[in-house]
């Protein structure tokens, strides 16, 4: 390209009238070997930009996996467990009173037992006190 | 959003996020670490990032805040930047020399005022047409056409400033 095209490009590349294409037209032109000796000046500044193009990011960033999906899902868990927690408790605790009712049921059931075992003996007994009365009154009949 | 499909969205653009995050930030090891940031906080988003109709633009836009931000906060932390691999080449080969001028351009840039730095880069390196750097800095065009021809104007005075130092 004639060098006095390139001297009105850099006017207009100054006051930023330039478009996109006619700085990429500058950047292309100060990128070849040979410049007109007048322009070599802005040779760093056209160079520079082209080589701050190629900088690259070269990081590996590890990304944690699934994290959305996987936030959501905890948080559907933690509702889950304490709807089991609640469950759990109140379920636990009927189960629980059951229990003691059992346990308090057979104890008395055996307190009764007993009792009526010790009953049961005690109105055999009273049937030998049967065979006095029959007997006495046998003595009386024959007299 | 899968992994992968993250991916393919983020790939395009992660360079310039990163170049900007230099551009601002200076030093390459801090605008890593700022990329990095980017990259995890939309990949948080990632639910949501289908409904951006331009995640490039939204990305870009975070990586300006974010280390905006950290410049910030720098400040504050009475921390100043510093320029370590600066060195002066002045005795060396015109060759070299020819080769260091790239390098001094970078140093200039970095001298600028961070609204001519993120116009400069976004335009001369990124190549965005002037609205979208409007939606990115929230500027209007002629705004952005000052800063712009200021910025340009100030690299050449001071690269002709260095030019004539070394030779001198």
């Amino acid at each position: 390209m004639e060098s006095d095209k390139i001297e009105k490009l850099l006017e207009k590349y100054f006051e930023a009238t330039a478009t996109l294409a006619e700085e990429e037209a500058l950047r292309t032109y100060f990128s070849q070997p040979i410049v007109a000796a007048h322009l070599e000046q802005y040779i760093p500044m056209f160079r520079y930009v082209v080589k701050a193009k190629e900088e690259r990011f070269t990081r590996q960033v590890p990304l944690p996996r699934n994290h959305g999906m996987s936030r959501r899902y905890y948080r559907w868990v933690s509702v889950a467990a304490v709807v089991v927690m609640v469950f759990g408790i109140y379920f636990g605790n009927r189960y629980q009173e059951q229990k003691e009712a059992e346990y308090a049921y057979n104890q008395t059931k055996k307190a009764l037992d007993l009792l009526a075992e010790n009953l049961s003996r005690g109105t055999e007994k009273v049937a030998y006190l049967k065979e006095f009365e029959a007997t006495k009154q046998k003595i009386y009949n024959n007299n | 959003m899968k992994q992968a499909e993250f991916l393919n969205v983020v790939m395009p653009f992660k360079d310039k996020l990163f170049r900007l995050a230099k551009r601002l930030l200076v030093s390459t090891e801090e605008a890593e670490d700022a990329t990095q940031e980017i990259l995890l906080k939309l990949w948080s988003k990632n639910q949501v990032m289908d409904s951006y109709n331009n995640v490039e633009a939204f990305a870009m836009t975070m990586t300006k805040n974010f280390c905006l931000d950290r410049l910030k906060s720098k400040q504050a932390g009475n921390l100043t930047l510093v320029h370590s691999n600066y060195t002066d080449h002045r005795s060396l080969q015109s060759e070299v020399e020819a080769k260091d001028s790239v390098e001094w351009v970078a140093k200039i840039l970095d001298e600028l005022p961070e609204q001519q730095k993120m116009v400069l880069q976004l335009r001369d390196v990124e190549e965005y047409d002037f609205d979208e750097i409007g939606t990115l800095l929230d500027m209007q065009p002629t705004a952005i056409r000052v800063a712009l021809s200021r910025a340009r104007k100030t690299v050449r005075e001071k690269l002709i400033q260095k030019h004539s130092y070394g030779i001198g």
